[in-house]
């Protein structure tokens, strides 16, 4: 399957990144290669096969909704590149 | 023989016994790193200050006969676990400089049980990759070889302990990343069952498939090792409430009468390098010489694994690497004036290549009208394959394979080429796919003097059964005594 530049720089934009003009034909290269590869799936004959989203089966797991000791806001906001009173500051939203 | 070459176990009777201190153990380790370190390459952090504090604590509980088997004990850690107040990198620009506020739960298991943190270990940038090339800030080398890979992505922590620098370290496993490179620098690496080990803490990649686990110099230290690790963890949802058997207790006694499954599907794989192969057989030789027996099994569904993983693993990571957007700690590039331009900054400036092609591979395979046909039919496979090793393990005991189908490549090999680094990791991503429990044995070397792995599989929670074979297999060669020249 072969991706196009312009399928690339969109999936791009959906993982927010921004590809390099270089980068954009060697991922597309690279993607369609993987791809390629992929496809041997289709082969497979899965009718009416439930999909595995864990090897272990696992169930949701309760506790109580009880008040317990957490991060501090300090230190939660100690790693951030800016901050305020105990806020992380990102740029103008609305 | 310094006392950096110990293994856990003989190290942690002298520290009981009195014969030597944890301080004097530890300080020869760190003088084994200030050796050694340089040509290696094995950490991207180190803490001598840190370390010694930790040892004389140990010494301190030692003395107060309140000791365990990991207490006082020099390991190393993959810098995939967070440690409080210890850089946390992930061998990625995006985590530059983070220092995280809480310890992985292993990291407050080895440091409850009194182990002493040298360092944090060098890694394939967020655990992608197979050779340690990927970390951002440099690569690692492979002690018996310099000019060749350790393996990756536990690759520092393997060369680690391959080099003496530690006496055992922790790594992750998401499609091989502890029993690859174990195999490739002849050392033990264990990647216990899915949901064995807690994963609270732990960097996520592929959290479906990611696995916590030990590398060691024995097959005793890795039971050791995983003994202090394993166990439930209401912090980790997806962390199995099943109770932890003494590991250590299944090593001795016979292996006569096990059965061992030898998959007709490994043993058909082209590509195989003849010495790994060659190797895996006369291991396979030794353990039928011990009294076990031999039954060929099949897995029809093996030959789409690496398909299907390659789809799974990074979609996975394409939604769980969407946290590192510049805001909370990490990398943030603020030139541009909106929101959006600080995501798309900063990720582009934090990532690596490798990450960003799985990023991109795992985004494209969950976008709108393409999620049923990549994921969804990966997930279908998936579910096949684990069917297919159920079969198979009513058949036999554990499944024998090589790791990896030939020994550690020359640095640079496989950089630039994604698609065959990633078939490389046939005999190992199948595990991650069902769940399972594997272990890497040294069981050989090849012409080069480059080291081979024999891998052992076992169902789930087969834990005691994959540690009695591979034991069992060391006692009965030399391949585990043997270290680098460096």
């Amino acid at each position: 399957m072969k991706i196009s530049k312009q399928e690339i720089e969109n999936v791009a934009r959906l993982a927010r990144l921004n590809l390099a003009e270089q980068d954009g034909e060697k991922f597309a290269r690279q993607l369609s290669e993987v791809l390629d590869y992929v496809d041997i799936l289709s082969s497979v004959d899965t009718k009416g096969v439930e999909p595995t989203s864990h090897a272990i089966p696992v169930c949701n797991v309760f506790r109580e909704d009880m008040v317990q000791p957490s991060l501090l806001p300090e230190e939660a906001v100690k790693a951030a590149p800016e901050k305020e009173d105990n806020q992380f500051i990102v740029p103008k939203v609305i | 023989m310094g006392l950096h070459t110990l293994t856990i176990a003989r190290a942690a009777q002298m520290l009981k016994s009195g014969q030597i201190t944890s301080v004097e153990l530890t300080k020869a380790v760190l003088e084994r790193i200030e050796a050694v370190e340089g040509r290696v390459k094995a950490f991207i952090t180190t803490c001598p200050e840190k370390a010694l504090k930790m040892a004389h604590e140990a010494d301190r509980k030692i003395a107060n006969g309140d000791s365990g088997p990991l207490t006082g004990i020099p390991l190393a850690v993959k810098d995939l676990f967070c440690t409080r107040d210890l850089p946390t990198t992930c061998s990625s620009r995006i985590l530059e400089g983070f220092v995280p506020p809480y310890d992985a739960l292993v990291v407050e298991k080895i440091v409850e049980a009194g182990a002493v943190i040298v360092g944090k270990t060098n890694m394939d940038e967020f655990a992608m990759g197979s050779t340690t090339e990927h970390s951002a800030f440099f690569p690692t080398k492979n002690p018996w070889d310099l000019s060749r890979v350790p393996g990756g992505s536990s690759g520092g922590s393997a060369a680690a302990v391959a080099a003496d620098m530690c006496l055992g370290a922790l790594g992750t496993d998401t499609g091989g990343s502890i029993r690859q490179p174990a195999s490739h620098c002849s050392v033990v690496g264990l990647k216990p069952t899915y949901g064995r080990v807690s994963r609270y803490g732990m960097v996520a990649f592929a959290s479906s498939l990611d696995q916590a686990g030990p590398l060691t110099k024995t097959v005793e230290d890795a039971a050791i090792l995983l003994q202090a690790i394993a166990g439930h963890d209401k912090r980790d949802s997806t962390c199995i409430n099943e109770p932890v058997p003494d590991y250590t207790a299944f090593l001795a006694g016979d292996i006569k009468g096990l059965k061992i499954g030898l998959p007709k599907e490994f043993f058909d794989i082209e590509g195989v390098d003849p010495e790994v192969a060659m190797a895996v057989e006369k291991a396979i030789e030794t353990i039928k010489s011990l009294g076990a027996k031999t039954v060929e099994v099949e897995l029809p569904r093996l030959r789409h694994a690496i398909a299907a993983y390659y789809i799974i693993a990074p979609a996975e990571a394409s939604s769980n690497l969407a946290r590192y957007d510049g805001v909370r700690y990490g990398l943030s590039s603020r030139e541009g004036s909106s929101l959006l331009e600080l995501f798309c900054n900063s990720r582009s400036a934090g990532f690596g290549p490798e990450v960003q092609r799985r990023i991109l591979i795992g985004t494209y395979a969950l976008s709108a009208g393409y999620y049923e046909a990549y994921f969804g039919k990966a997930g279908q496979v998936r579910t096949l394959l684990v069917e297919d090793f159920a079969n198979a393990f009513s058949k036999c005991d554990v499944l024998a394979s090589p790791v990896a189908p030939t020994p550690a490549f020359a640095l640079n090999e496989k950089v630039d080429n994604p698609l065959t680094m990633y078939l490389a990791d046939i005999f190992t991503i199948a595990a991650n796919l069902a769940g399972i429990c594997g272990i890497s044995v040294p069981c050989g070397f090849g012409k080069g003097g480059l080291p081979i792995g024999l891998q052992i599989m076992g169902g789930h929670f087969a834990e005691p059964s994959i540690l009695k074979v591979a034991h069992a297999f060391e006692q009965n060669s030399d391949f585990s005594g043997r270290r680098p020249k460096l």
